[in-house]
């Protein structure tokens, strides 16, 4: 083998969707995209949902669906041309030569096999091993990518496995066969902040110890500046840049890169926090769901999801709520909307306590608390139009109560979010994920409120349009004077929008204060392991 | 998980209850002893001593519910809807109106029902896993479409028709088989063979058309894109990682029938002449024998709560993911 | 003049068509749902199934408008008195088919009696042959003349059908043309299916003027007439049977599924109980229940008609009992997860009332299951009356249906040679309506079920 020659080459490639019943013409997805990977070299491949990153490996191990197409270009492994073997010649390449990671390890992994089936069935389908040989080939894996008493774990199902080891149990398949090149489709996008450290650090040592190739594909820039030797720049389909990541990050050619780079967090500059008087006092809440066992179906103990939490968010102030998947951040949010019942503490809105009304009771302050959701396309029921999406709850609530007097104020909504007066008529579907989060935010503001749950508002939006919702809640709050209580787990996105920090873990706070002190100098080792998680600054030109 | 069995029994009894509440409701309600010692006795102008006469036979002349008249602590026992409902807890079925021993009865015809029952179930089952499998395997091609099109067609003939059919070809002009009867022992084959096979027939279109949705969901799912990824061939993709997925739901979903299979075909039964449980209760329909009707009704009801539970015990048999609590 | 006679069947049937064009007009405002019927029709299948349906139901239709004869004047009184017979607008149509009465069984096109019977000839001498019938035929000047009068009777009727079919088809590709060139709906499909219904229609009235086409029954009835009027209680039965039962279902499983607690115990309670009842047992005690109901209540029922209709009615809701259950699981299972969803959060965020959220936002993204099992239970319920009518728990016998011609085939088949064009008559006109609403179906659910995306 020539070293000159490059592991990977794909030059040219184009692919498009085939035409269907409803659509005559074929559609292009992916143009003229052309790259190269040498050995023990990531190259990072980053876009936005749509982009055609992912298409691009699925092409590489030419897996595409069906309905997907490729017609033209090349992929060259090592000089061998992939689109030129047989359906058998490529079965002996991939898992062998190309491995792949996935970025759901949930639903990647067969759910009736055991981990050592699963593991196993790759070694004996490319290196013939079996018996006992093949057991201690898979411990030895296993260990190589970190499972504790591996051992014992071989007869484990995925659904014994946590997140974090499911993927490294996927990585163990792909590895399995020694390939030379890896290609890892967005690898860390589901797991939480600590657990997905570990895994880039794995797969960086993997990647020295073996020579190995690595196509990492993703839509997180930090991950990017941590990982990756270069870089290419995909949108709708074309690439628009490749570098190497050092003047990438220092030059960006491409006005869109320059705007991937700068979602990044900036920790130089933070929110002064407020003088204003206390809006929320939340005061040792906790929120207990029941366990039932046994033939009565007795309550057999508790799950304490909101464990005696408390925290105070003053008038036109932002408090972030931040914690991983699974610490009763959502459950505690719930618990201040009155949807969840509490099982101690207090909590007082504008000096009144709230946790003791009546649904009823409650529903003169569903007009001044109310709530953002995570995922966009979720949050509106797509039956409805925009129109009565953004009256529903001024109806209810009667804010506004003649027709004309709605139809001003659903105006001025739009235009206040950015959104125009034509979009009144249109349904959620024909919106784009940041228009969608926009209309929500059009929503709850509708019934002029003085405090908003923000439930993950950007965590489902691509980078680019997440700094765009940041600003515009940052400017309703100084326009309105809203509060909020900004529940994430994205450290990096705080500096943009809180005054203050709470951290959260398993039902508990662990340290609140001030932005600039909590991020600066963080008091427990928990938040010291966050932080260290999130990918450092970039210093910009 | 025993007990999840054992609560899930308790909950077994308010349903029963209900049932027997139920069918003695619509048999009474409407349809009361006077009436029906009328249509047993069979005469327009009947004497009121010959209705009161066949009630006190058959323990008809007690009231429904409640027995006020008792003060010797049968306020609630000694009624028609204790000794003839609840009687059925303890599988005391009683008498029917024809004065035979129900319980007898079952036990001697349930033994046929399964011989037919029984193979048509599992041979149905086999045919129908590996008709889907092979359309499967040629997923979206025109293959794929003309054996979707002959499922629906098959679907679409009613079951009547099937066995009009096959009683005229394999037994009226081939004489292949005989067109209807039963014997006990090896001989039973002979019987059974044609119903078997029609039986079987009469379910491939919807059966076959429903195995492959479910087989073809599996094989959208994430990890069947892992193990291609891996280099598996697609023919050990389908039988290694899509079928046994693909048989959990399909498996858990036929549990809930087998004990009914007791239970007998009304249809293939009548048609074949084939003395099981099923033509017993058509039989009991025609001569309105309501003592049958009802133990049948409560049979049904125990053998498809039966059924639940063994749903929920399969589950964790074949999906590592359930657990009984 | 005619007096109407409203069945409660025939008020449903209407309430459905009224119901199905009010949801068509309604579809227009509602861009999503809209999409998915585009997705329907966009198909050649559901096209060509769903002109078939429309057929069918148009045949119902025209079979539900009922009403009396007067009968002549009685000397001396000016009362007038009405038949006892209720006839419909289809009976008219058909009026030709229904007129020609034989005594007994004949085969399919045939002159002659299918069984033969003592008769003299000119001597007076007994013999035995099959007799000529008494009309079928009859306008025949030498029985050879036959086979040149059935092609000539065909040509016509074909040419017929096409005249009427292109005097449809025309104006309205024209006004396509003009006004809707951009469907995307495969309206040849939509063409050629009508016009093959016309012409088989014109082909089946222009001969069964003067043959049986299907041959004759036991009692020398008509067989083609017998199977046409049955379609009516097939259609009817593959409907009302769901939407009798549609309320409970829907009512009961969505608040199962959005209150939950104790709500969700009794729904629970309540279908579990009914399911585990076999479903065919709970059919027959009710309808012989119904029986003995009819026997001690005679004074509701005088006409037949009406009785039959009661019984009908009685059979479609007891078939609804016994397959609510199922629709009223899945709902409850989706409105469980529906009502998990943010925009029901969001909503009661805003304090809008249940009642509210259930109609506005549970009942439209629930919608689809509704219709789905409507259309799948359709092709079952029409299968499931042969069955029933064989056991002897069908619909009255009075009434046409394919049931009960499939239950007299039990004697007919026993025969040699077997009677087999009246079983087979209703088998075909059976298959080709379960085959279009098993087609369509399919198509609805490839459209609206979540899972097929």
């Amino acid at each position: 083998m020539n070293s000159q020659t490059p592991l990977l080459q794909v030059t040219d490639l184009a692919i498009e969707l085939l035409p269907a019943e409803e659509r005559p013409q074929p559609q292009s997805l992916l143009r003229e995209v052309s790259f190269e990977i040498r050995r023990g070299e990531i190259l990072a491949l980053v876009g936005e949902s749509g982009s055609g990153k992912s298409l691009t490996s699925l092409a590489i191990m030419r897996l595409l669906p069906d309905v997907l197409n490729i017609c033209a270009g090349r992929v060259e492994l090592d000089g061998r041309n992939l689109f030129a073997l047989s359906e058998q010649e490529m079965n002996s390449v991939r898992g062998r030569r190309i491995a792949m990671i996935f970025q759901e390890p949930q639903s990647s992994l067969n759910p009736v096999q055991t981990v050592e089936q699963q593991i196993g069935e790759v070694l004996a389908l490319h290196q013939n091993i079996r018996g006992q040989a093949l057991t201690e080939k898979v411990v030895a894996l296993l260990e190589e990518v970190g499972i504790p008493e591996a051992r014992q774990r071989l007869s484990w199902y995925p659904h014994q496995l946590s997140g974090g080891q499911k993927q490294r149990v996927m990585i163990a398949i792909a590895l399995a066969c020694e390939p030379q090149l890896l290609i890892a489709d967005e690898p860390t996008t589901a797991l939480d902040v600590t657990i997905q450290q570990q895994i880039l650090q794995l797969l960086d040592s993997l990647r020295r110890q073996r020579d190995l190739g690595i196509l990492l594909i993703t839509h997180d820039m930090g991950v990017v500046n941590a990982m990756a030797d270069r870089v290419a720049v995909m949108r709708h389909g074309d690439i628009l840049e490749q570098a190497e990541v050092q003047s990438f990050f220092r030059q960006p050619v491409h006005e869109y890169s320059r705007m991937l780079i700068h979602s990044l967090p900036d920790r130089r500059h933070f929110l002064p926090a407020s003088q204003q008087p206390p809006l929320l006092e939340v005061d040792n809440i906790q929120v207990w769901f029941a366990q039932r066992k046994g033939i009565l179906q007795r309550i057999a103990g508790y799950t304490r999801a909101v464990n005696g939490i408390s925290f105070t968010i003053r008038r036109g102030e932002t408090l972030a709520l931040v914690g991983e998947s699974g610490c009763g951040k959502t459950t505690a949010g719930r618990a201040l909307l009155n949807m969840e019942p509490l099982a101690g503490g207090q909590i007082r809105f504008a000096g009144e306590r709230i946790d003791t009304l009546s649904q009823k009771a409650f529903k003169p302050l569903r007009k001044r608390i109310q709530v953002i959701f995570q995922d966009p396309f979720s949050s509106m029921n797509p039956r409805m139009s925009v129109r009565e999406i953004l009256a529903e709850g001024m109806v209810a609530l009667k804010v506004a109560n003649d027709p004309q007097e709605l139809e001003q104020r659903m105006l001025a909504l739009l235009e206040k979010v950015g959104l125009e007066a034509a979009h009144l008529d249109r349904f959620p579907h024909e919106f784009s994920g940041g228009q969608r989060q926009r209309l929500a935010i059009a929503r709850a503001v509708a019934v002029e409120p003085e405090l908003i749950i923000c439930d993950e508002p950007t965590s489902a939006l691509d980078v680019s349009i997440r700094s765009q919702v940041l600003g515009l809640l940052r400017n309703l709050q100084q326009e309105m004077g809203l509060s909020y209580l900004f529940i994430t787990h994205d450290l990096s996105i705080i500096p943009h929008i809180a005054h203050r920090v709470a951290v959260m873990k398993d039902g508990i706070l662990l340290e609140q204060g001030d932005t600039q002190q909590v991020l600066t100098a963080p008091q427990h080792a928990y938040t010291r392991s966050l932080l260290a998680s999130v990918p450092e600054p970039i210093a910009t030109a | 998980m025993l007990a999840y069995i054992i609560r899930r029994l308790f909950y077994a009894i308010p349903i029963l209850i209900g049932v027997n509440l139920l069918t003695f409701a619509l048999f009474f309600m409407v349809n009361t002893p006077d009436q029906m010692a009328r249509v047993q006795l069979g005469d327009k102008h009947i004497s009121a001593d010959a209705i009161e006469e066949w009630k006190s036979q058959r323990g008809y002349d007690k009231p429904l519910f409640l027995n006020t008249a008792d003060d010797s602590g049968g306020l609630l026992t000694d009624t028609i809807f204790y000794e003839k409902s609840l009687r059925l807890f303890v599988f005391d079925f009683g008498k029917s109106d024809e004065g035979r021993v129900i319980g007898e009865d079952i036990l001697e015809r349930m033994w046929p029902s399964l011989a037919l029952a029984l193979p048509t179930f599992i041979v149905g089952i086999l045919v129908n896993i590996i008709f889907s499998l092979f359309i499967v395997m040629f997923r979206a091609s025109l293959f794929d479409t003309a054996a979707m099109i002959f499922c629906v067609a098959l679907m679409s003939i009613s079951g009547v028709f099937y066995i009009f059919a096959g009683q005229y070809f394999f037994a009226k002009l081939w004489h292949l088989v005989p067109i209807s009867g039963y014997l006990g022992g090896l001989d039973a084959v002979r019987f059974l063979v044609l119903p078997v096979i029609i039986g079987v027939i009469s379910g491939i279109g919807g059966g076959t058309r429903l195995y492959r949705t479910l087989f073809l969901e599996e094989a959208g799912k994430d990890y069947v894109r892992t193990a291609r990824a891996k280099g598996v061939s697609e023919l050990a993709v389908l039988f290694r990682h899509i079928l046994p997925n693909g048989l959990i739901p399909i498996l858990t979903s036929v549990v809930v029938v087998i004990p009914s299979l007791f239970m007998g075909s009304l249809l293939m039964e009548s048609f074949f002449g084939i003395p099981g449980l099923g033509s017993y209760t058509l039989n009991a329909i025609w001569a309105q024998d309501f003592a049958v009707v009802r133990s049948m009704v409560f049979l049904g009801s125990v053998l498809y709560i039966i059924g639940l539970i063994l749903t929920d015990i399969s589950y964790t048999l074949v999906d590592p993911r359930v657990r009984l609590s | 003049m005619i007096k109407p006679v409203v069945l409660w069947s025939d008020v449903l049937i209407f309430i459905l068509v009224a119901f199905m064009a009010a949801f068509f007009w309604h579809l227009r405002s509602r861009p999503l749902t809209l999409k998915r019927w585009r997705s329907v029709f966009h198909s050649h299948t559901g096209v060509a199934s769903f002109v078939v349906i429309l057929f069918y139901l148009l045949i119902a239709v025209t079979d539900s408008l009922h009403y009396r004869l007067p009968l002549d004047k009685i000397e001396g009184s000016d009362d007038v008195h009405y038949s006892q017979d209720v006839r419909s607008l289809l009976d008219d149509i058909l009026h030709d088919l229904n007129s020609l009465d034989e005594t007994t069984y004949s085969e399919p096109f045939s002159l002659y009696s299918f069984a033969k019977i003592n008769m003299q000839d000119d001597s007076g001498g007994v013999y035995r042959d099959y007799p000529r019938l008494a009309s079928a035929g009859s306008h025949l000047q030498t029985e050879e003349d036959i086979h040149a009068d059935i092609v000539q009777r065909s040509v016509w009727g074909l040419a017929l059908g096409l005249m009427i079919s292109l005097l449809i088809i025309v104006p309205h590709w024209l006004w396509r043309r003009r006004y809707a060139a951009q469907s995307s709906v495969p309206w040849v499909t939509a063409y050629l299916t009508l016009a093959a219904l016309i012409c088989l229609s014109a082909w089946a009235l222009l001969l069964g003027q003067v043959y049986h086409i299907f041959g004759t029954n036991q009692v020398g009835g008509d067989v083609l007439y017998q199977s046409i009027k049955a379609i009516r209680t097939g259609v009817l039965i593959g409907t009302l049977a769901t939407l009798l039962t549609l309320p409970l279902a829907v009512v009961l499983g969505i608040s199962a599924g959005y209150f939950r607690g104790w709500v969700d115990d009794v729904v629970q309670y309540i279908y579990t109980t009914l399911n585990s009842i076999p479903g065919i047992l709970l059919i027959a005690a009710s309808v012989l229940l119904i029986d003995v109901y009819i026997e001690t209540h005679p004074d509701d029922f005088q006409l037949v008609a009406v009785r039959a209709d009661f019984k009908f009615l009685a059979l479609c809701f007891i078939l609804g009992m016994t397959s609510w259950t199922g629709l009223c699981r899945l709902l409850r299972a989706e409105t469980l997860k529906v009502s998990q969803l943010d925009y029901v959060h969001a909503a009661q965020a805003f304090g809008v009332s249940h009642a509210r959220i259930i109609f506005r936002h549970i009942m439209p993204n629930v919608m689809h299951l509704i219709l789905i099992s409507l259309v799948l239970d359709f092709s079952v319920f029409v299968l499931a009356e042969a069955v029933l009518s064989y056991i002897g728990v069908g619909v009255d016998p009075s009434m046409n249906s394919w049931g009960n011609m499939i239950n007299e085939a039990r004697a007919e088949l026993s025969r040699d040679p077997v009677v087999w064009w009246s079983v087979s008559a209703a088998f075909a006109l059976m298959f080709v309506l379960v085959l279009a609403a098993n087609l369509f179906s399919d198509r609805v659910r490839d459209a609206f079920d979540p899972r097929f995306h």
